[in-house]
């Protein structure tokens, strides 16, 4: 076969000269930094699906209560603590409305007289936890979103004048961060739910009156890298202001930690609310969020599981979820890890 | 060194005393004095009384006779729970199963979580990698009272293998509880030693190892193990302070007579000095804790920079 080369065609072939222009062209569209974030995020079969999964939890939060035929607060006494019961699913044998009854299986709608479904049951009130589990995801990730928002704010704005302008300003700033950061979180959130009345505000500001410490030191600590290199130099030299400096050059860069780190935040956040309603520090009735609705359906957990199954189900699965996305976000986002 | 350590112990002290005057006047601002419901005295009597408390005092004397009963140990007398009881007392009789119930969820935690992040590590990419994986992650979102119920509910209800709850079949009892504190441990130490052996199965001398003919479990133990084991120290902290946290609803879930249970109890009824005193007791707890493992980290791998300040 190679001896064959004389036989080809001589025609078959033609001459590519070499563009030197071509070589210097670049064949590929270039990629912003967050092109490539996203990229490699989408790479990541996990923090996808739980972007997905928490996409839909927010989305069940503001329709759960709309479609739900029950207001979450409104209470029918003769429909108490009905075990769950969807139309088509409870031909599978599960939330069929069967529920125990003096130790025996019986199907309490029929017994009951219960026309309607209450798709994921009733409590002892007979309120429909279905509108209420959504109520009070729609309360706890308020509380959440909230309070990272503000961590985020002060941290941001702390972190970044201690970092940028440094010297004694930075030093002083940064024995105030030690000092608040030694004292346990746990216990200045309770001290504070203390002082105030128990509610929405006074769980938001008990969260953030130390949780801003993480983030100020993590953006205090990229604004100290970053402002000492050559491009912050070049802007000041061409009489950037500070401000201009601060937004136009620090903050691109700094963004994906300060995304990263709400990311925990809002978890840790979650988590919070939840632990402080369940010790009986959280929202008071009737007022309701997952926290409260874990709470009262532990009181209940030998007869009626059930109250205390879906809120609970919840709220673990958007600590999965974010957990997940923080994971995903932070291998996408930090420079660091790249291969 | 010392220098580290002694700057440490003076921020120490400042926290702490920023955490006790603010305590002390948080018990002066908020209602529920020993004399509030006692208006029936007459002046005399509520005289004895205000004494007996030290209420008769200006506030300054007041504030520095509790610093002062703070640095000897003395937090101050019950109000409603447990009527004239030293907090001090209080507290201490309650240290037993907390402590038992902590340090066996630490220890289970901690050496199940090592193993499954070396397992992971080792086999990377396989089913046992992954199974370990989602144990992590489902040990660090699951709140502990939503796992420390469940667990109640499967294998103490359903299942009758342990005591649902109460302090009374001695080590039996604090099992469920321990496995429920285990988790957020077992969660944090195994993926922490996934991604430190991860790390050091790729250094050089594991290489060399390998190049000299070591065994496979003889690399994996002798020599990435060791060195993946140290930086597990720095998270003991927020191990602690989840053990802590876990504890206040733990110990309320499974009726254990501990310093959690005692806490949340005197939050529903305010009583507002036991409230106080433990929450002194926790920061003192916590913020020794933190400064110990900081210190130790120091001492075992040289090559820290002690100038504060965690990353």
């Amino acid at each position: 076969m190679t001896q064959n080369y004389d036989k080809l065609p001589q025609d078959a072939f033609t001459r590519i000269p070499r563009d030197t222009q071509e070589a210097e062209k670049i064949s590929k569209p270039s990629v912003s930094f967050w092109q490539d974030a996203w990229r490699s995020l989408k790479k990541n079969k996990g923090a996808i699906l739980s972007l997905i999964l928490f996409g839909l939890i927010v989305l069940m939060s503001f329709l759960g209560p709309v479609i739900s035929p029950y207001e979450p607060n409104d209470q029918t006494i003769t429909h108490a603590n009905l075990p769950p019961k969807i139309p088509v699913i409870e031909n599978l044998g599960i939330m069929d409305g069967v529920g125990t009854l003096g130790g025996r299986q019986v199907d309490l709608y029929e017994m009951k007289n219960v026309e309607q479904n209450y798709w994921f049951g009733t409590d002892g009130l007979g309120r429909d936890m279905f509108s209420r589990v959504w109520k009070g995801t729609q309360v706890s990730l308020f509380i959440a979103f909230v309070a990272a928002a503000i961590d985020m704010l002060i941290g941001v704005i702390y972190g970044g004048i201690s970092g940028y302008f440094g010297g004694r300003v930075d030093d002083v700033m940064q024995r105030i961060v030690e000092i608040l950061t030694g004292i346990p979180n746990l216990v200045v959130v309770i001290l504070f739910i203390l002082i105030m009345d128990p509610g929405i505000l006074a769980i938001i500001i008990a969260l953030t009156i130390t949780g801003w410490t993480g983030m100020s030191r993590v953006v205090r600590g990229q604004v100290l890298k970053y402002k000492s290199q050559e491009f912050v130099l070049a802007a000041r030299t061409l009489g950037a202001s500070d401000s201009r400096i601060i937004w136009k050059h620090l903050m691109p860069n700094v963004l994906g930690v300060i995304i990263i780190n709400t990311m925990f935040t809002i978890p840790g956040a979650i988590f919070f609310e939840a632990f402080l309603s369940f010790i009986g520090l959280g929202l008071q009735a009737p007022d309701a969020s997952l926290g409260t609705l874990i709470n009262d359906g532990y009181k209940l957990i030998q007869y009626q599981p059930h109250i205390l199954l879906f809120p609970a189900v919840v709220l673990s699965l958007i600590m999965i979820a974010f957990n997940l996305i923080g994971d995903g976000l932070r291998d996408a986002l930090d420079p660091k890890m790249k291969d | 060194m010392a220098r580290y350590i002694g700057k440490r112990l003076i921020y120490m002290f400042i926290t702490l005393a920023l955490i006790a005057t603010f305590t002390f006047f948080l018990m002066k601002i908020l209602p529920g004095s020993p004399i509030a419901s006692a208006d029936k005295l007459s002046p005399e009597q509520r005289a004895v009384v205000e004494a007996r408390y030290g209420l008769d005092q200006p506030l300054p004397v007041q504030y520095f006779d509790y610093m002062f009963g703070l640095l000897q140990g003395d937090l101050g007398i019950s109000i409603n729970q447990f009527k004239g009881a030293d907090v001090t007392d209080v507290i201490l009789s309650r240290m037993g199963p907390s402590a038992q119930i902590g340090f066996q969820g630490m220890l289970l935690g901690t050496v199940l979580g090592i193993l499954f992040g070396m397992v992971a590590a080792l086999r990377q990419n396989t089913w046992m990698d992954y199974g370990s994986t989602i144990v992590a992650i489902i040990g660090i979102s699951i709140p502990s009272f939503v796992f420390a119920s469940m667990l109640q509910y499967w294998l103490g209800l359903k299942l009758d293998l342990f005591p649902v709850a109460l302090w009374k079949d001695g080590f039996m009892s604090s099992v469920l509880p321990s496995i429920a504190l285990a988790m957020f441990p077992l969660a944090t130490a195994a993926r922490f030693i996934r991604t430190e052996m991860i790390e050091v199965l790729g250094s050089d001398y594991i290489t060399l190892a390998k190049a000299k003919g070591a065994s496979g479990s003889e690399i994996a133990f002798k020599h990435a193990f060791r060195n993946a084991l140290i930086p597990l120290i720095t998270v003991l902290g927020p191990m602690a302070v989840s053990i802590l946290t876990g504890s206040l609803v733990v110990e309320q879930i499974f009726a254990i007579p501990g310093i959690g249970e005692q806490f949340v109890k005197s939050i529903m009824v305010s009583d507002f000095s036991i409230i106080m005193g433990t929450t002194i007791f926790f920061s003192v707890f916590l913020i020794v804790i933190i400064l110990v493992v900081d210190i130790l980290y120091g001492v075992i791998d040289p090559r820290i920079r002690l100038s504060g300040g965690k990353s």
